[in-house]
């Protein structure tokens, strides 16, 4: 019987993999002498190695993972190496999650290490089910500054070694400073914001409606002074938050964001504050750095060199907004006494942005509801 | 990085838009979190613990571990891990199996049992060349070893080297009983253009055989359909997939057969049921998302997200199994042709079985490149495969050749 069963497996051969495979991510961060990673490894491959179906029934509930956790880590960390310079990096669990994968349920083991000194070449060997499963792979990820490697490891690949480009001051600087001005670019809500408070500045609130600036200066100082107490407003508290001395919830931070366009867009049209809109820019330019500073949280501060990573992601944000303002602002002079610049740019694009930003704050307040049963 | 911000919309029109891919974008990349109640379950294992099959894998592994050379054991031990990697299309099971014969694993002659048993775990990987290596030496040394016959005709068949299977087959026809070796044969010429007398021989094979087993039953079925469906008889070919689908076995190869008939047919409404609780098999979950988009069903979009983060998972891992199957997502799923045709491509390398030219004929006429599927052409010729719908799809590109 078995002869007729191997031709009817086989000659479905190109079906074989139905499945995904066994595989782990591992997610390893280097910053000087201190290693951060994270390790999924699947539940159904914990329980083969070392068993976390207590109960016995076929489920693994969260109870039974919880009750393992220390053996987790015990089977786990023992299978993977770090060593700098021929020393070892000794490893510790520090937290425990879980996560979905596509296949199933994965056991997330955070975990640290410290080498002896600053790490330049670090070498992984990685061992998890090499005895169990040859098919098994431990998918990693390694992150150094803003630099990301992956590499693949199994049974003929134990051990390999990463060189972590030593990171020079300025391209640390440079680095950062891209990053802000990309965010700067992405980030829809500043830029709306910028430009609710740059919209009016060609123009002049006199006898009760908005009329053109007659000349170029007053409104080059009125934009020079509204982008710069934004700029001095968000650098405090990007300052501040990102190096821990502040922090506020995050959906707090991004609904009163969305709050500050909806505001700055509708004193455009209904003007409540004019001739004084650089004190609404620091005002509100203090919440925006909180904005800045999450962003910098998920980029991960470099702890060699926070000052070099702060100052140049600041100067990043400064130079994008400098780009929009010059984009702006002559377009902006030129059209200004023009019925489209008055009436649609800037009635109708103020009330596009309330729109806009309307909807944002919604979204933001109703995402509080859902997070907060 | 699945941070909130970089989902907001960019404009009032395309909010909309925006959002839906936020909220997939959400889902895809779900963080870690902390579950809020200890009994909440996380994962169900495959194969509960109290089963016999688990009892046994258990008592086999407990000897295994007591003396890890205990050839006999470790044999056993591989050949269940093997059948649950088929039946249940897992790919850990191979793993242990192989693990089992770890001591074996690199030497250059093993004995017997240990030969056939890693050509059957090679071939599982792909590993053509190396399986066939094992299973040559195994048949040198024992010329009546059925098992080794016949994987050397599947290996063969799926290499499409018809005159080694041939001769595979014959051999086989001394060693083996009537059943078995008339399936080889008629396998054999099923494909290559002789789908009447193949179908004639094995119906008759199986009537005499009314006692095997039914996992054979299934597997002679399921041929039989696919032989009728060559000649171009669709209502004899339904006969046999329902007999097949009776049978109370779960078959992964014959629901994936069957789908893809009712799917040629034009019944995707018929796949549904079939196939909805199949969605952890990349295959089957596959045909099930080809039916629920030929519906317009709105549980297509959830399974091709789902098929597409398992596709860059394997990616991710390095895998080149899947490409006959990728090839396909892409081509109607995703429809990225250039895509598909590269991978069709790539797949006929090391597979050439009629559903890995019927993908490459396929993709090439998507993208207007007969040149490209010429190797799938000539298989054609040479073969004499009869499928009219590959047939028809042979025409179209050679009339873009004109």
């Amino acid at each position: 019987m078995r002869t007729l069963l191997a031709l009817l497996l086989l000659l479905a051969a190109s079906f074989a993999y139905a499945h995904k495979p066994s595989d782990s991510y591992l997610a390893i961060r280097a910053e000087g002498s201190n290693v951060s990673g994270q390790w999924d490894i699947a539940l159904r491959d914990l329980d083969f190695a070392i068993g976390l179906d207590d109960s016995g029934d076929g489920d693994i509930t969260w109870g039974e993972v919880k009750a393992h956790h220390a053996d987790i880590a015990a089977y786990a960390l023992a299978r993977l190496k770090l060593r700098s310079k021929g020393a070892d990096c000794p490893t510790h669990a520090t937290e425990f999650l879980v996560d979905d994968h596509s296949d199933g349920a994965y056991s997330v083991m955070r975990f640290a290490a410290t080498c002896p000194e600053e790490v330049a070449t670090l070498e992984i060997s990685y061992s998890l089910f090499a005895d169990l499963d040859p098919q098994h792979r431990g998918l990693l990820r390694l992150e150094h500054g803003v630099a990301t490697r992956t590499a693949i490891f199994g049974p003929e690949r134990v051990t390999q070694s990463f060189e972590l480009a030593k990171i020079s001051a300025l391209t640390q600087f440079v680095d950062y400073a891209r990053e802000g001005v990309w965010h700067i670019w992405i980030g829809f809500d500043h830029i709306l914001f910028l430009l609710s408070l740059l919209l009016p500045a060609v123009l002049v609130f006199d006898a009760g409606r908005w009329q053109a600036v007659p000349r170029f200066p007053p409104a080059f100082w009125d934009v020079f002074k509204i982008v710069t107490s934004f700029t001095v407003a968000h650098s405090i508290t990007l300052s501040l938050a990102a190096l821990g001395v502040i922090s506020l919830p995050s959906r707090l931070v991004e609904s009163a964001i969305a709050t500050s366009v909806v505001l700055a867009a509708l004193n455009n049209v209904f003007p409540l504050v004019h001739g004084r809109r650089w004190m609404v820019a620091f005002a509100f330019g203090l919440i925006h750095g909180f904005g800045f500073a999450s962003v910098l949280r998920d980029l991960g501060l470099p702890q060699g060199a926070l000052l070099i990573a702060l100052v140049g992601f600041n100067l990043g944000v400064e130079v994008g907004q400098l780009a929009i303002v010059s984009a702006f602002l002559p377009v902006a002079y030129a059209l200004r006494a023009s019925w489209f610049y008055r009436r649609l740019v800037f009635i109708g694009g103020s009330l596009a942005i309330v729109v806009v930003a309307g909807i944002w704050l919604v979204e933001r307040a109703f995402n509080m509801k859902i997070i907060t049963p | 990085m699945c941070t909130f911000r970089t989902s907001i919309i960019g404009t009032v029109i395309e909010g909309l838009r925006a959002l839906a891919i936020a909220s997939f974008a959400a889902a895809a990349c779900a963080a870690p979190y902390v579950p809020k109640d200890d009994a909440t379950v996380l994962e169900r294992l495959p194969v509960r613990p109290g089963d016999p099959i688990a009892r046994e894998l258990r008592q086999l592994r407990a000897e295994l571990t007591a003396d890890p050379r205990k050839r006999e054991t470790a044999v056993r031990l591989a050949g269940r891990y093997f059948e649950l990697a088929s039946s249940e299309g897992d790919p850990r099971y191979v793993g242990y199996a192989q693990a089992a014969l770890k001591p074996w694993w690199h030497l250059p002659a093993p004995p017997l049992d240990v030969l056939v048993m890693r050509a059957i775990l090679k071939q599982y990987s792909h590993d053509f060349s190396g399986a066939m290596r094992d299973l040559e030496a195994a048949t040198r040394e024992d010329p009546k070893n059925a098992r080794a016959w016949s994987w050397r005709a599947a290996i063969h068949m799926v290499q499409a080297n018809y005159e080694k299977a041939r001769e595979d087959c014959l051999a086989l026809l001394k060693v083996e009983s009537e059943l078995y070796a008339v399936g080889c044969m008629a396998y054999l010429d099923g494909t290559t253009g002789k789908a009447a007398v193949a179908h004639r021989a094995l119906s008759a094979a199986l009537a005499k055989n009314a006692d095997a087993p039914r996992e054979v039953k299934v597997w002679v079925l399921t041929r039989l359909a696919e032989m009728s469906l060559r000649q171009g008889d669709v209502k004899q070919a339904e006969g046999h997939f329902r007999a097949a689908y009776f049978e109370p076995i779960n078959d992964q190869f014959l629901l994936a057969a069957y789908a893809d008939f009712l799917l040629d047919q034009g019944r995707p409404d018929e796949v549904i049921p079939l196939l909805v609780d199949w969605v952890k098999s990349d295959i089957l979950l596959l045909r099930l998302a080809l039916a629920e988009q030929a519906l317009k069903s709105p549980k297509a979009r959830e399974h091709i997200e789902a098929l597409r983060s398992r596709f860059d998972a394997a990616a991710l891992r390095g895998d080149k199994l899947h490409q006959q199957e990728e090839a396909r997502f892409n081509l109607y799923l995703l429809g990225n042709k250039e895509k598909a045709l590269a991978l069709a491509r790539e797949n006929w390398k090391l597979q050439r079985e009629p559903r890995d030219a019927r993908m490459l004929l396929e993709a090439a006429l998507a993208m207007k490149d007969p040149e490209a599927a010429q190797e799938a052409l000539d298989w054609l010729e040479r073969s004499g495969h009869e499928d009219p719908l590959l047939r028809r799809t042979a025409e179209k590109l050679k009339a873009l050749k004109r």
